[in-house]
């Protein structure tokens, strides 16, 4: 049955031969054939993805195995592919949205130089080669390879312009968050490896359907409630990093010093829902440890409050979508946490259509102010660019959940899960979701309504972008209107919701235990209109809130004073962590340095010089060249000799 | 006690004393007269073992034609006791001294309790050292070092020649 | 006479040849404690020829220990030449027998 799925190990291969090609060719290749290379291997690699999609969504899902990645008698790890439902829609995602930022980024890198061109579509490349491995890999070893692969990509393409030293810092600092997080996940990996002595997520039942329930009690069975507890929390350690929750969301503002087509690819459409993905991929797990569960719903609201009120203040507009991001993010967490994987899926998949929209969006925007990215010199720009224009205004209804756009249904279907939860979750994402309507068009507004308030060389410069970069805002706009119409909720139509039903047996016995621990109640029709009513509502007051205070904005040179002021500096979330994590350590490694290093380490390796030095000279004195004294020595070992002959 | 007895007591104390005389004389000429009246003792003393033969060409070799020559070599050289400014480096003298006779401790220790230590050597009589016994072996067993040993006289003396030749 | 005196005897003038080689700095005189010390060994390996002859049963036997002597002093006149000649060389450039000139070897 897998001779048709066989071939998936094509779909990282074609970007990693991308990756060789200009990675090592980057000196002789043009930019036009470099951009062409990275491109195509991706639309090649999309195209396998959409036959494997309709081949897994006729059920032909498969575990293909390659080879023994790691043989020993104890464990053994496959290198191996895992196709089913949720990984086929990631990969659709992946490549989809990746081919498109390539044919993006062939017109928004033009300026470099086409050594730098080559190797920017190189590590693009490298990244969708490593980020497929995340999503296809068949077990946590070769999930955990193309996790830190994005994770290096990550830093490589934040640092890309390295000339200039902040790239360089905001690049170590997204490796060093997601290095915290990869140590959870290596430790949670571990104690996998030693209760249930297999990394493999097919024996949590993730792969097939009902067959086998003894997964559950063989789970039962191996795990305790406290290593449940502990390897969850610690996979979700690993998420934090790489999805950008609190405590560890400070790196992904700070990563849109990278190229914007970089911001929209990696940080935010793929790579940092790959904590995502890997909760949904470990459901099982997660369904059985509900304190874990109740942790990620927490820490997945405060982060989606906490950066929404973060981008209320911020200017730059690439600051204001990174922090979405993050707050998005915040809502998939809260989507897992209260059990609802099929929402959190469905919400990744939106976000990255029309996140990805916003950020090629404001890519256009910032190309056309000539890399000018704060908001309070632009403004007017309506006028000038029509098609990024509409396509953000799109984009901006998306977000703020309108309906019928895509993220109206998956918002909804988090939010109606959470109350389900608990209320009180619901409150805060709805809040939240009234935010995030407000500052999106406060970022609006202030973009494209109102008065240039810019220079005059900028204003007489403004341009529509050209199409290499426009058709691909048009594609990912009529994606993010259309694309949540594949999870329709009940209420409005009976089956509309596909995805879910496409999902089902991914998450079958997450669903299946739920139901067996505490039977849900589903909620009424009238409850979930109700539910729908307020947060549209209160959403469509804030864009109008909005929208009457910034389209006149004015620039204003007052100091923000209060709550704004803290929000402006990011609840001072980064000097917190300079003052008890950075600082800290940098006096111990001051003190490791100074004291440590010179005087003990260098003491030691120059004392041991020091005194071979210093015996040589003594015993050079030996060689005085005096034939006397060689005899001398002569009889001395002959003596010697004797003794020890004679009478030892 | 017989005069063999005597005679070797006599023969010891006198190769002992003019050996040492031989080490600490600062005169030259003084050392090379007490070796070879070290030697004319130990020639005593083969004559004592009947070994004849080596007595005499113990005296002629040695105590004549070898020391002959060092005694030429000095006095050509006009070497007096100035000549060799006394041992300055103290401890080469204190420690060559010391290793000496250490030396001397170690090998009497160990050599004292050998087996063959209550052996007796035979004195005055036996026929081996004489001269018509050890020819006869030399003229038949050791016939061709015998021959070889002339080689090597030749190469010596060439060798001897071309060494002290001017510089060519 | 017990084979132990001479020994002694032979070791006692073998030391003192060693002490002279090691404390003299005369080339000429470090020479002749050197030929002291051949002549030790061949006072003793008469001793121990006669010995064996004392003991064995053959008419000849230990002769070979006095042909070896025969030969060390033949060794030893061949040496001496050449010895000698080094010396008259070395004090012909050096103007002086002292080793302690020839320290070349620290170099």
């Amino acid at each position: 049955m897998s001779n048709t799925l066989q071939i998936v190990w094509l779909i990282p291969f074609l970007p990693l031969i991308g990756f060789l090609i200009n990675g090592l060719g980057r000196k002789q290749l043009s930019k036009t054939l470099s951009g062409f290379i990275g491109s195509s291997v991706i639309l090649a690699s999309f195209l396998i993805c959409v036959f494997v999609f309709f081949q897994v969504k006729n059920g032909n899902t498969a575990i293909v195995h390659y080879f023994d990645f790691i043989n020993t008698a104890s464990l053994k790890v496959g290198f191996d592919f895992q196709i089913d439902q949720l990984s086929s829609l990631f990969l659709l995602i992946i490549t989809g949205v990746g081919f498109l930022i390539h044919i993006y980024s062939t017109s928004y890198m033009h300026d470099e130089e086409s050594k730098d061109f080559a190797k920017f579509f190189a590590y693009l490349n490298l990244f969708v080669f490593s980020m497929l491995l995340l999503v296809m890999g068949g077990n946590y070893i070769i999930m955990f390879i193309g996790w830190e692969g994005v994770g290096l990509c990550s830093y490589l393409l934040i640092g890309f312009w390295f000339k200039d030293n902040s790239n360089n810092d905001a690049a170590k600092k997204a490796f060093v968050m997601n290095r915290i997080g990869d140590f959870g996940f290596l430790l949670a990996v571990f104690w996998l490896i030693a209760k249930l002595g297999t990394v493999n997520y097919g024996l949590h039942g993730v792969a097939s359907g009902s067959e086998d329930i003894g997964v559950l009690t063989i789970l039962y069975s191996k795990l305790s409630t406290f290593d449940i507890t502990g390897i969850t929390l610690l996979l979700f350690v690993g998420a934090t990093g790489k999805s950008a929750q609190i405590p560890l969301y400070t790196w992904l503002p700070d990563a849109m010093a990278g190229p914007t087509p970089v911001s929209a690819l990696i940080h935010a459409a793929t790579m940092v829902t790959a904590g995502i993905y890997m909760i949904a991929r470990s459901n099982i797990l997660f369904t059985m440890a509900p304190f874990t569960q109740c942790v990620i719903a927490v820490i997945g609201l405060a982060t989606a409050l906490v950066a929404a009120t973060i981008a209320l203040q911020q200017n730059d507009i690439k600051k204001v979508l990174a922090y979405s991001t993050v707050s998005q993010l915040g809502y998939m967490f809260l989507a897992l946490g209260v059990g609802a994987y099929t929402g959190a899926v469905f919400h990744v998949m939106t976000h990255a259509f029309f996140k990805a929209l916003l950020f090629l969006g404001a890519g256009s925007v910032i190309h056309a102010m000539g890399g000018e990215q704060d908001m309070r010199n632009m403004g007017g720009l309506k006028k000038h660019m029509s098609i990024t224009h509409i396509t953000f205004l799109l984009g901006c209804l998306t977000i703020a959940g309108m309906p019928p756009f895509a993220a109206f249904f998956s918002k909804d279907q988090i939010l109606a899960a959470a109350y389900e939860s608990n209320p009180v979750y619901w409150v805060v994402g709805v809040l939240t979701a009234f935010i995030t309507a407000f500052y999106m068009f406060r970022l609006y507004g202030m973009t494209f309504l109102g008065k240039f308030r810019g220079t005059h060389d900028q204003e007489h410069h403004l341009h529509e972008s050209p199409s290499a970069i426009t058709l691909p805002l048009i594609i990912l706009a009529i994606l993010s209107v259309i694309g949540g119409w594949i999870g329709i909720p009940e209420v409005f139509m009976h089956g509309g919701d596909r995805l879910e039903a496409f999902l089902e047996p991914v998450f079958a016995k997450s669903n299946a235990l739920v139901a067996s621990l505490h039977p849900t109640h589903e909620l009424s029709h009238s409850t979930e209109y109700a539910l729908m009513a307020v947060s549209v509502v209160g959403a469509l007051i804030a864009i109008v809130y909005a929208w009457n205070k910034f389209s006149k904005y004015q620039k204003s040179t007052a100091e923000e004073t209060g709550l704004g002021k803290i929000l402006a500096n990011k609840w001072y979330v980064d000097e917190f962590y300079n003052a008890i994590i950075v600082k800290p350590m940098q006096s111990i490694a001051g003190f490791l340095n100074n004291v440590v290093e010179k005087k003990g380490i260098d003491g030691f390796v120059n004392g041991v010089g020091k005194a071979v030095n210093y015996s040589s000279r003594q015993f050079r004195l030996l060689q005085t060249g005096q034939v006397s004294a060689y005899m001398l020595l002569m009889v001395v070992a002959t003596l010697i000799l004797f003794i020890i002959q004679l009478f030892l | 006690m017989g005069v063999t007895q005597i005679l070797f007591w006599f023969l010891s104390a006198l190769a002992v004393i003019s050996a040492i005389m031989v080490v600490a004389s600062k005169n030259p000429v003084y050392s090379i007269l007490a070796l070879i009246v070290t030697f004319f003792a130990i020639s005593g003393h083969y004559v004592l073992l009947n070994a004849q033969f080596l007595a005499i060409v113990n005296i002629i070799v040695y105590a004549g034609a070898i020391m002959v020559l060092f005694l030429f070599v000095v006095m050509l050289m006009n070497l007096n006791a100035d000549s060799e400014p006394p041992q300055k480096n103290k401890y080469i003298l204190y420690g060559g001294t010391i290793a000496g006779a250490s030396l001397l401790l170690v090998l009497v220790a160990a050599l004292k309790q050998t087996a063959t230590a209550d052996q007796m050597v035979e004195t005055n009589v036996g026929h081996i050292g004489l001269i018509q016994n050890l020819g006869k072996i030399l003229f038949t067993d050791y016939v061709f070092p015998f021959e070889i040993s002339s080689v090597l006289f030749l190469s010596a003396m060439i060798g001897a020649v071309i060494i002290s030749k001017k510089e060519a | 006479m017990p084979i132990n005196y001479y020994i002694f005897l032979a070791l006692a003038l073998f030391s003192i040849g060693v002490v002279g080689v090691l404390t003299r700095r005369n080339a000429i005189i470090i020479f002749m404690c050197i030929e002291l010390m051949l002549n030790a060994a061949n006072l003793l390996l008469v001793a121990f020829s006669k010995t064996h002859e004392a003991t064995a049963s053959l008419a000849t036997s230990g002769s070979d220990a006095q042909i070896f002597v025969f030969f060390i002093m033949v060794v030893a006149a061949a040496e001496v030449t050449v010895g000698l000649a080094i010396i008259v060389m070395m004090y012909r450039n050096t103007h002086s027998i002292d080793v302690n000139f020839l320290n070349r070897l620290k170099n």
